[in-house]
This record gives C-alpha cells, structure tokens and sequence, in this order.
C-alpha cells in the first residue's frame, strides 16, 4: 500500500494499481476539504440558511 | 558463506500408483509431522484437513475386470502457466499469504497472514487446500506429541502442504555447519516419502539430474508445442501429472504402466486420448 | 411526534404505525445481527460452507448487491457526466440503494473472512495482481464516494438544513458533485469488472476461466456491462415497491420510462456479449481443456442446462426486449415484468459465477460437490435486506429523496401521464 511496505516494488503494477488509488482518494480528499472549507467560509461570511 | 545456494532447486515428487496399496500411511505421518489437528468425527471428508490425502479410483469396470488405484494427493506445487510462479493461487491470494519460493519451487503458506478470504481454496483444482473451520484441538496430552517444528494454525485461516518444509530448513542448516554449499539428496525428504511402507515416493530436485525424482521424470524443460503453457511435461511414458492440461505445472508426478490410470489424470474429449498418449513433450514432435 | 423532521409539505403516516414497521423488519435485523455474532465468536463452522465451497451463499449475495446496486454509478454518470437531466429525479433514490448495496457488501465481506481483525491485510500487504485486492480498494473508495454522494440528501433534512455550515456544505456538495460521480464511475468499472475477473482469472477452474484483454478476462466486462445494465433495474424495482408501500407516486412516468429504456438497451447489448461470450467458451475455451459443455449441466441434481437458458433468455433476452420497444416499456405491467427478470438473471448469473465453480468437478474422479447454506449464512444474508428496508424507510420520512413526490400528490393522478 505504501512504498515502506515490504511487498511494495517499484514496478509497472505496482505504479499503475497504487498510482490509481491514490489518484482517487486524493480526488476525494480535496473535493471534501474544498467543499467544508468553502462552508465554512460561507457560513463565517454571514450568509444565513436560505433556500435555493 | 552465504547460507543461500546460487543455483534454483525445484522441488518435485513422483508417486508410483503401481506400488501404492492405500494403506494411509502417507497421510498419518504427515498429519502427525504437520500438526494437522483433527475432529472427532473425519468422516466428512470435505471440512477435514488432510493435507495428504489419498483418493480411491477405480476403472469403472464390473467384475471381474474392475480394477482400483489409490492414488495420494498432496499440494501439487503448481508453477503456474509457463512455470513462471504464478501458480492458481498464489496469483489470487490477495493478501500476499501464499508465496512461490523461486529456490525451491515450493509454494508456502505464511498463516499469521492469512486472513481467511479462501480465494485460493476456489482458485485450486486439486482440493488441496484446507481451511480451519474449528479452533485447532488434540485430545488430551497429545500436546505433547506436537512438532515443535512446525507452527499450529489458528482458526480462520488456510492450510495446506509445505513439501514438509522445516525438513528442508532442517537440511540447509545442517549443510551450513558442515560447511557445505549444498544438502544431499536423502538430507530432505518428506515424511510422506520416508512413511511409505511400499517406497511409492521418490522425492528430490527436479532440477538435479543425480536426483532419481528427475531421472523417473525426464522433466522436459521447453515448452510443450501442443500447448505452451505446459513446461516440464515428462518425457517418460508412463509418467503423467495432474490436470496438466491446465497448465498449473505441478510438480507432483504419478507413474503407472496402466493406460486407464493415466487417462484419469486428466480430461480428454472422446478419441483424443489416443491422439496425446503417445505425445510426451517436445522431443516427441522431434 | 416527528413532524418537525418530517419534508415541508410531505404526508407521512402516523408515528406509531411507522415505529410498528420499522420494529417488526428490526427484529428480523436483530436475527441476523446474532447470527452475525455467532459467526464473528464462534467461527465459521457455524456455515455449512466447507472446503469444496470455500465460496458460497454470502460471496454471491455480496456480488449480488454490488450488481444491483450498479444503478448508482450508471444513474450518476448518465446525471452528472452525461447530463441526461431528467434522472435528477431518481438520482437520490438510486444512490441512497447503492449506499445500502455497498454498506452491506462490505459487512458480508467482514463476516465472510475467517480472521475479521486481520481484514486489513488486503490493503496493508495488498497483492496487487489479485483481482480481490482490486476490489477491496475499489469497493471501499466507491463506498467512499456513495457517502459524500449521501450527504447532501441527508443535509437537506429540514431541521439539519437550518443550520449555515450544514446549508452550505450541501450546497457546495451538489457544485462539484459530477467530479466524485466521475471517480465512482472511474471505480465502479474496476471494482464490478474486477468481481468478474475474480471468477475468469481462476485458470484450474474450466468453468469460470475466459480468454481476454491484457490482464483483464472477458468476464471482467461483462460483469462492468451487467451492473451498469441490470442495476437500473433494480431501482426502479425498489422505487415501485415504495411507491406500493407508500399509495404515493413518487416518480413520474417519463423518468421511468427513459431509464427502463436506457437499461433496455444495456441489457440487449450485454447479452448479446453475454451469448457470443458463452458460445466462445463452450466450442473454443473448454474443448482445449478436455471437457464438453454437458460436463457443466448433467450428472447432478441440481446444474442442469435449464439454468444456463433461464439466466440468458429467459432473464437476459426477454427483459432486454420488453425493454426497448416503446410499447411494452410504457406497459406498467410488462415493465414490472422485465425488471424483476432482469433482476433475477442478474442474481442468477452472479450464483452461477460463484457456487456453480464451486459445485463442478474439476478432476476426472472428484464428484459433483452440493451445499445447503445454515441458517446463520440464510441470517445474515437476510440482515442487509432488513438494514436495507429500514435505511429506505427512514431516508423516505425524513429525507427529500423524491423532487417530484409534492408535485405529483397534490394533483390528480390521471393527468400525470405526459
């Protein structure tokens, strides 16, 4: 899962499964903060609950 | 010096099915070399672990020309298509708990890994692999008959035949303090060979000519032209594996003089039989 | 008494004859929660899953869900990444089943293993030429992403919605939401393609191994293709039963009509790959191995041919008609018809890519292997179906999950029809 692992190996595999995966997570990572923090931001700006 | 030796072992077996009676002794000795626990009831053979495990086939035949062999099963030791080490479960297990020992040709099992998915049980041909339904129990004070070379296994997960591997660490050490590159032949041997009251195993190297595993084989080392992911075909025509045309490549080997024996070794479509019998590896296309 | 969390404007029934409901599915939820316990403390030879079938009932219900909750990702791709804007209507209903689809895949993983505390091995020492090791990742990063595609629904309810941070984030959510329905798309391709290639990969199992692209077997599409077929399906299924709980139509026709058609033509299309597939493996694949098709389908008591026709024709050819043309489609009954086939073949085809591999002897004197599950496997494989009830109950009452459920009750239902 990560380099330190012993299985892990600098291969094509290794580079494309793993390169994959945290391609992914680090979507949804970002996209989450970007969203909490854009909330956060809003909500601190003043603008009460209304409806859209 | 390096306690590893430079050149690859593969580690192989023939079982001559002509010599086996069936009397079972493979199977207790290496249940008992193992650590193999058991039930109270083994009747149920498909939740009972038998790592060796000996199936009785018969020729379909009625009397008086029905005709039996017993014919022992252990962990086939599959190399895999092309023997490239991808053996069928090795490839699968997603946890890395299974391994393909490229010295040795021995496919391990690393229990305190395994976490029990049973991929590879589905993934194997052969049934030759167990998993521990039950928490591992001996009746009272045979505790004390445990190996103390080989780890029990706990509940939950995977076993299956290591080619009784402790022995070839045993082997390896005892060549070190002797100060040789090498173990010999007799210095490993499996318990199920050594247990055979009718010398029906003949384990060592495949990859050693002196060894007689490889001089009964004649492993052939190019790939079979009629399917190339078949590798180590033998070249003796009495000899035959497992399923070979799947191309797991065990290296477990059966010898018999009877053509009907060797048939049961695998699956042919009606007359193709008499089409492959003769056909023994490349040299045969020679 | 819950009328403060209840939708603006929405009819429930009363408290009492919810909470009635909701207690007798739960004490069928109880059951498998103990049976799920018996499982965890006492191992699984509280099965009757043995060596032969080291995969059995919960493997295929666990496929089976990820099948059918395929709806999810096909519904928010065509929503989001194709703008196909009509199935806004159905996109939260769809991915609220994909959430409990998934929830309860992973649960029945988590009682399926034989070390439940190790089950991070598959991530921590990930083989990464394992078709299950893709899974595990795909499988948990989708299940990720159903949640955060769940919780804006779940913010928009009335009394949560009240408060800024909660409004907001919601709101921010539903901006960038076509980029985490393109990741789910991204993983679902993988984690239900690899659930195919589990069984193709398998090359000492002639009736599950196929020939295919690079690493990836055929079996690894047609599973992608199935899920993204059959999944809708299964949503309108469960969107009919709640609307017959209910009494309320939920979702108008047009809507329906446009997804049974779009999983019409999924489903035509994946069976035709599913028929060419099977030819290819039964005159080319096997025959190479020694084995006639009839090998498969005689000589026990249950695998007979009858289930290769009835998962193809009978569940693959005939839904996959009803489907695509117009009048059949827009046929209430029919339609119900072909999506419970539709269902069905699904489901079938998912047991049959794990206990029929399983039943099938390999060496020419092994024999054909049954099984009976125990009723702690039956249990907790009910257990998600009762989890699954109460998690769509509680969504419906408290939840917006139907745009269009004020619109369509508060008219007469003979003018609803376009």
């Amino acid at each position: 899962m990560f380099p330190f692992n012993f299985e892990w190996a600098w291969d094509i595999a290794h580079v494309v499964f793993f390169g994959g995966f945290w391609y992914a997570i680090g979507i949804l990572g970002a996209g989450m903060t970007f969203c909490i923090l854009k909330a956060a931001y809003d909500t601190m700006k003043g603008n009460g609950a209304s409806d859209h | 010096m390096k306690q590893e030796n430079n050149k690859a072992h593969k580690f192989g077996m023939v079982i001559d099915l002509d010599k086996c009676t069936g009397c079972g002794s493979c199977m207790v000795s290496c249940m008992s070399e193992n650590n193999v626990p058991f039930k109270e009831d083994e009747s149920n053979k498909k939740d009972s672990i038998t790592w060796m495990r000996v199936y009785k086939i018969t020729n379909g035949k009625s009397f008086p020309d029905t005709e039996i062999v017993y014919l022992p099963r252990p962990c086939q030791h599959c190399g895999g298509k092309g023997d490239h080490g991808h053996s069928p479960c090795v490839s699968v297990c997603p946890a890395t708990a299974t391994d393909y020992g490229y010295d040795t040709g021995i496919v391990s099992q690393i229990y305190t890994r395994c976490f029990g998915c049973r991929y590879c049980m589905g993934a194997c041909p052969y049934h030759a692999r167990y998993f521990n339904w039950w928490d591992p129990k001996w009746p009272e004070g045979m505790e004390n008959y445990l190996s103390p070379n080989v780890s029990p296994r706990m509940r939950g997960v995977v076993e299956k035949c290591s080619f009784c591997y402790h022995r070839y660490q045993a082997a390896r050490d005892k060549a070190y303090v002797d100060g040789r590159d090498d173990i010999e032949e007799q210095e490993y041997q499996t318990a199920c060979t050594t247990a055979c009251p009718a010398g029906a195993i003949v384990f060592g190297d495949l990859n050693n000519p002196a060894h007689a595993v490889h001089q009964i084989v004649k492993p052939d080392p190019h790939p079979d032209p009629r399917n190339k992911h078949i590798v180590g075909k033998s070249r003796n025509p009495n000899v035959f594996r497992l399923l070979e045309r799947l191309g797991t490549n065990p290296k477990v080997y059966y010898l018999s003089e009877r053509e009907w024996v060797r048939k049961a070794g695998d699956n042919y479509l009606e007359g193709e039989w008499d089409e492959i019998k003769n056909h023994h590896g490349s040299s045969s296309h020679d | 008494m819950d009328s403060a969390l209840i939708p603006e404007g929405a009819k429930r029934c009363s408290f009492p004859k919810f909470a009635i409901g909701i207690a007798i599915v739960g004490a069928v939820l109880l059951w498998g929660v103990y049976a799920m316990f018996l499982c965890w403390f006492k191992g699984l030879n509280q099965t009757n899953m043995n060596d032969y079938y080291g995969f059995a009932l919960w493997i295929w219900a666990d496929l089976a869900v990820i099948a059918v909750g395929g709806g999810a990702f096909f519904t928010g791709l065509l929503k989001y990444i194709f703008k196909v804007d009509e199935l806004k209507n159905i996109i939260n209903f769809a991915v609220i089943i994909g959430f409990i689809c998934y929830s309860s895949a992973l649960l029945i993983l988590a009682i399926d293993i034989g070390q439940p505390l190790r089950g991070w091995f598959i991530f921590w020492h990930a083989n990464v030429h394992s078709m299950l090791t893709e899974v595990a990742f795909c499988l948990s990063c989708y299940f990720a992403v159903l949640t955060i595609e769940f919780i804006p629904n779940i913010l928009e309810n009335r009394q949560v919605n009240r408060v800024p941070f909660f409004h907001h984030l919601a709101h921010n959510m539903h901006g960038v939401m076509a980029i985490f329905a393109a990741t789910g798309a991204f993983l679902s391709f993988f984690h239900q393609g690899s659930l195919g290639g589990v069984a193709g990969v398998m090359f000492g199992r002639p009736f599950a191994v196929r020939e295919g692209l690079l690493i990836w077997p055929w079996t690894f599409f047609l599973f992608t293709w199935s899920a993204a077929a059959f999944g809708p399906c299964f949503t309108l299924l469960v969107a009919k039963i709640t609307e017959t709980i209910t009494g309320k139509k939920l979702v108008k026709d047009n809507v329906v009509h446009l997804l049974a058609k779009i999983s019409g033509w999924m489903i035509t299309t994946y069976i035709i790959a599913k028929i060419i597939d099977t030819i290819y493996w039964a005159t080319v694949t096997i025959p190479s191995l020694g084995f006639k098709l009839s090998h498969f389908y005689t000589n026990n008591s249950f695998y007979g041919y009858w289930i290769l026709i009835t998962e193809v024709v009978l569940c693959g050819v005939v839904p996959g008609a009803l489907l695509i043309i117009k009048s059949t489609r827009e046929n209430p009954t029919l339609r119900l018809i072909a999506i419970v086939l539709g269902v069905i073949g699904v489901c079938l085809n998912r047991w049959v890519m794990v206990l029929q591999i399983m039943a099938v002897p390999v060496m020419s004197f092994d024999t054909w292997a049954l099984y009976i599950p125990s009723w702690q496997e039956i249990a907790t494989t009910i257990l998600p179906v009762a989890y699954g009830i109460i998690l769509i109950a509680i969504t419906y009452r408290y939840l917006p999950v139907f745009p269009q459920e004020q619109e369509l009750n508060s008219i007469e239902p003979a003018t609803e029809a376009e």
